[in-house]
């Protein structure tokens, strides 16, 4: 019986997309988000508000599939 | 003897519903039992969620069901995100859900911290501050707003009695400041019993041989408190967050019940605004889109929150 440790495969998938950056990313877009819609300052912050809160939150639900 | 009472009850089933047993798979029995609970879910949460999404592209009316209903297209997205009004009431709703979460977390926690200790009496008191809880939003509406009445309130008594300031001046419900204060104490008041128990249950958890052995160390209260005490109790204080953080920004009955909006328009949260809009001017498909957008802020939130809960849960 050899002891020898089992060679990892390597993974194919690209580097960048990992699932640890990729949700950041998306977190990081629905916290700007969420600051946006709430935020006193600018109405024109305001008004893309959601569609910065809604990229972050669909790119979440798919990412959060993505290997590690 | 299991076999047996088994087959006791294989021979006692009828003959036609046995037949019709024998032929589910183990998988399809699960299936057999949770789909009336998918059946439910479907029928109560998911419909009137898509539903929702299809009528916010839409001009539907709910009060004129015979009207040709157009399709808008993002006209309704562009309106809501363009409306200096609901632009202020999204602000009075952050500035609620701030407020109420702070000072609920502060004194839940303390609270919880102090019935921790096992006193005499504490399961006396744990029941006495679980009341305000347990009272409906309706019953606990009407009774702060005779709490506050400036002329027979026990509210503006005690603080005229404390401060001198005559009690007809204190007019906490109709003066533009002091409005939105008088729901953050009511909804900290209800609600800080909540986030207690739940503080409760995390101190709860904590083994004893930690501060044992802290003691060993000959670390100080205060050095076992941050060191042991806060960081192995945070993913029950970050949950009661969350919890009290999505209930806050649909907080609805207590301001209706209190201030109803007002004065003018300083208490109208984005929920009020949006039964404005749904049931008052009756712009169904307009109000749908409103609260798409507020399902997302909360969705998004609770994404980003259930992701900070389990990197604290992993440390």
């Amino acid at each position: 019986m050899s002891m020898t440790n089992p060679v990892k495969r390597k993974s194919r998938w690209p580097a960048w997309a990992r699932r640890g950056l990729m949700e950041n990313i998306a977190t990081a877009l629905i916290a700007i988000g969420f600051l946006m819609l709430f935020q006193p300052f600018a109405l024109s912050l305001y008004t893309y508000s959601f569609i910065t809160m809604l990229a972050g939150t669909v790119m979440f639900i798919i990412v959060s599939k993505f290997p590690e | 003897m299991l076999n047996r009472t088994a087959e006791n009850v294989a021979r006692a089933t009828p003959e036609p519903l046995a037949r019709k047993v024998r032929g589910i798979s183990d998988k399809g029995l699960a299936w057999l039992f949770i789909s009336p609970t998918i059946l439910l879910l479907l029928a109560i949460n998911i419909f009137p969620l898509f539903w929702a999404i299809y009528l916010s592209f839409t001009n539907f009316r709910a009060n004129r069901p015979n009207e040709v209903v157009k399709n808008l297209g993002f006209a309704n997205y562009q309106r809501i995100l363009g409306d200096q009004d609901i632009w202020i009431a999204m602000q009075t709703t952050a500035h609620f859900v701030f407020w109420t979460i702070l000072l609920q977390t502060l004194i839940g926690f303390t609270l919880a911290w102090l019935i921790d200790r096992k006193f005499r009496g504490h399961a006396f008191w744990t029941t006495l501050i679980l009341v305000p809880m347990m009272l409906s939003p309706a019953v606990v509406g009407n009774f702060w707003r005779f709490l506050y009445e400036p002329q027979i309130g026990l509210f503006s008594y005690v603080i005229s009695f404390v401060s001198g300031i005559p009690p007809t001046s204190i007019q906490m419900l109709s003066n533009v400041s002091l409005a939105p204060w008088s729901i953050i104490i009511v909804d900290t008041w209800m609600w800080t019993p909540y986030v207690m128990l739940i503080c409760l249950a995390g101190l709860r958890s904590i083994p004893e041989y930690i501060y044992e052995a802290a003691e060993v160390d000959r670390a100080s209260n205060w050095r076992q408190f941050w060191s042991i005490t806060l960081p192995m109790a945070l993913p029950f204080i970050m949950l009661a967050v969350l919890f009290r953080g999505i209930e806050n920004f649909k907080m609805f009955d207590m301001v209706n019940l209190l201030t109803g909006g007002g004065p003018g328009s300083t208490t109208e949260v984005a929920s009020i605004t949006l039964k404005r809009q749904a049931f008052e001017s009756w712009r169904t498909g307009y109000s749908s889109a409103f609260a798409i957008i507020l399902f997302v802020a909360v969705f998004g939130l609770a994404n980003i929150y259930v992701k900070a809960l389990n990197k604290v849960k992993q440390r």
